[in-house]
């Protein structure tokens, strides 16, 4: 596991000036460009707003099941938290292959609702498009949000609850005063936990995302392959866990100080 | 408790429902174009066929690639679980300076990006010389499932109590043969799930197998191709309807394995860790 990291980042020091052949005095060089080119900023921003959107959407769908395993299931607990779990084993390829014969030009909703007479043409908005990757990220997902934010619901201790009723909460404050604080260790890990690798997904954008999609992974895939820059590839790659990691501590670090204050 | 429950039961309890939907109805898109027929994946339907399942069933390339999944994926289940029990012993049973660190090391892959540790694993085997193939897909696999491996084991290995290891002891067994005597049979279940979720993660992985791999494709890899030819792809779905329903069956087996003896409140802990 060291080996492979530490590799890269002394790669991306490096400059490539052949084909496997690299100039090893160190250099910026290629920070500065994963940096400072438009076309990197871009593609940094829309993965993180395409996970951000995705992380979101995911964990407000996934929060009310997870409520509901948590407090209303009383028998059979295991076959819903099973049920949930089961497409997670499931291909991922072949859970975002199924959204491409759905969105697609000539996918299911389109030929559905053409032969149903609701449209004459196909809609083209459907697929290659942001939209697309987050919606089939969203459903891929969606089962890492369920079970964290499901093992902190139901941690609760129950008699909480009752003392915010009998202290005169209504269901709806004791939700949000008692409820919401005690989840949010879940929460945020479900959050982490689907931030961190969509923002780096690969498979997702090149299948659904069209031009307009495509992602950081496309262009880190590009620079160890037909762009043949090793160090630039490393570079971007260092450079995008960075910004990442940043970006979860700040979130973790604002989300816990929130609770805190509250409570 | 008060009026509001039910009705709220009752719109969660349709949400929940609804939710459970939209996380099968995609997926199950795949076997139902399988058995359409028409090369054209769209509605309406033509109707009924199995021909698209004859034509995998002829398809060379496509044995080849099921055996080279089969030889990953059983090399990285066994691998990765016996790197797992070790693992997942030491982490329970002692408690080494550094342990946290070296721990947090192994759990890495799960939280970085698939496509980054393929290219720094790819990077690395080619400048140390290695060549691409199936070796490399299976180190890459291995480097995954570790974890994975160690968050199952742990929990079976946490759930067993450690006055059976002293007592065998102390009635004369050495440790080798406590270990094989006692603590082998304790942890099995957990051993048997973890070799057969390493199994199915290996199997559908994708990015690995994509990148560090060769001229020999495995299963996902040679699936990935077919998706070019647009004739070719009901074939790919009733290939797609096939692994789906392996992996389904596999994973339940391993679940049940995995619960066996084991308290409920463990039931999240698969995935969080």
């Amino acid at each position: 596991m060291l080996i492979p990291v530490l590799g890269m980042a002394i790669m991306s020091f490096w400059q490539q000036t052949g084909h496997m052949a690299f100039d090893v005095s160190g250099t910026l060089h290629n920070y500065v460009e994963a940096l400072t080119r438009d076309m990197y900023r871009v593609l940094f921003l829309r993965s993180l707003a395409i996970s951000g959107l995705t992380t979101l959407a995911t964990v407000v769908m996934a929060f009310p099941l997870a409520y509901f395993i948590a407090f209303y299931v009383k028998r059979h607990k295991m076959v819903w938290i099973i049920l949930v779990t089961l497409p997670f084993w499931t291909s991922y390829l072949l859970r975002v292959f199924a959204w491409k014969i759905i969105l697609g030009y000539n996918g299911a909703i389109n030929s559905g609702l053409i032969s149903l007479g609701a449209i004459s043409e196909p809609l083209t908005f459907l697929m290659y498009n942001p939209t697309a990757v987050v919606i089939t990220l969203t459903h891929a997902w969606a089962t890492v949000a369920i079970l964290p934010i499901y093992v902190s619901l139901e941690k609760i201790d129950r008699s909480v609850l009752e003392a915010a009723t009998d202290l005169g909460d209504s269901p709806f404050m004791r939700f949000i005063r008692v409820v919401l604080p005690l989840a949010l260790p879940g929460i945020l890990a479900a959050s982490v936990l689907i931030f961190i690798p969509t923002v780096g997904d690969y498979v997702t954008p090149s299948l659904v995302g069209g031009s307009d999609g495509y992602m950081i992974a496309n262009v880190i895939q590009f620079q160890f392959g037909r762009g043949s820059n090793w160090p630039s590839g490393a570079a971007i790659s260092l450079t995008a866990m960075t910004i990442v990691a940043i970006l979860v501590g700040v979130f973790v670090w604002m989300a816990r100080r929130m609770s805190g204050r509250r409570s | 408790m008060n009026s509001g429950t039910g009705v709220a039961a009752r719109i969660l309890g349709t949400y929940a429902v609804i939710y459970v939907a939209y996380l099968y109805v995609p997926v199950l898109f795949l076997p139902l174009f399988s058995f359409n027929d028409s090369i054209y994946i769209s509605f309406p339907l033509r109707g009924w066929t199995m021909k698209w399942y004859e034509t995998m069933l002829a398809n060379g390339a496509l044995h080849r690639a099921l055996i080279n999944s089969l030889k990953v994926g059983i090399a990285t289940a066994f691998i990765s679980t016996v790197l797992g029990i070790l693992g997942a012993r030491a982490v329970t049973r002692y408690r080494l300076p550094g342990q946290k660190p070296v721990v947090a090391m192994i759990m890495l892959p799960l939280v970085v990006p698939e496509i980054i540790l393929a290219m720094a694993l790819l990077m690395v085997i080619l400048r140390a010389g290695g060549s691409l193939g199936l070796v490399s897909i299976a180190a890459g696999h291995i480097l995954l499932c570790v974890p994975f491996a160690m968050v199952v084991l742990m929990s079976r290995f946490e759930g067993f109590d450690r006055s059976l290891e002293e007592s065998s002891q102390d009635l004369g067994e050495n440790a080798w043969w406590t270990f094989w005597r006692v603590t082998f049979p304790n942890v099995l279940p957990g051993i048997v799930a973890s070799l057969l979720l390493t199994f199915t993660i290996s199997f559908d992985e994708f990015i690995m197998a994509f990148f560090l791999g060769s001229t020999e494709p495995t299963l996902p890899v040679f699936m990935w191709n077919q998706l070019r030819f647009p004739r070719l792809l009901p074939g790919v779905l009733a290939l797609g309807a096939c692994i789906l329903i392996a992996s389904v069956f596999i994973v339940l087996v391993a679940e049940w394995f995995r619960r066996r003896n084991t308290p409920e409140t463990q039931s999240g802990d698969m995935i969080i860790g």
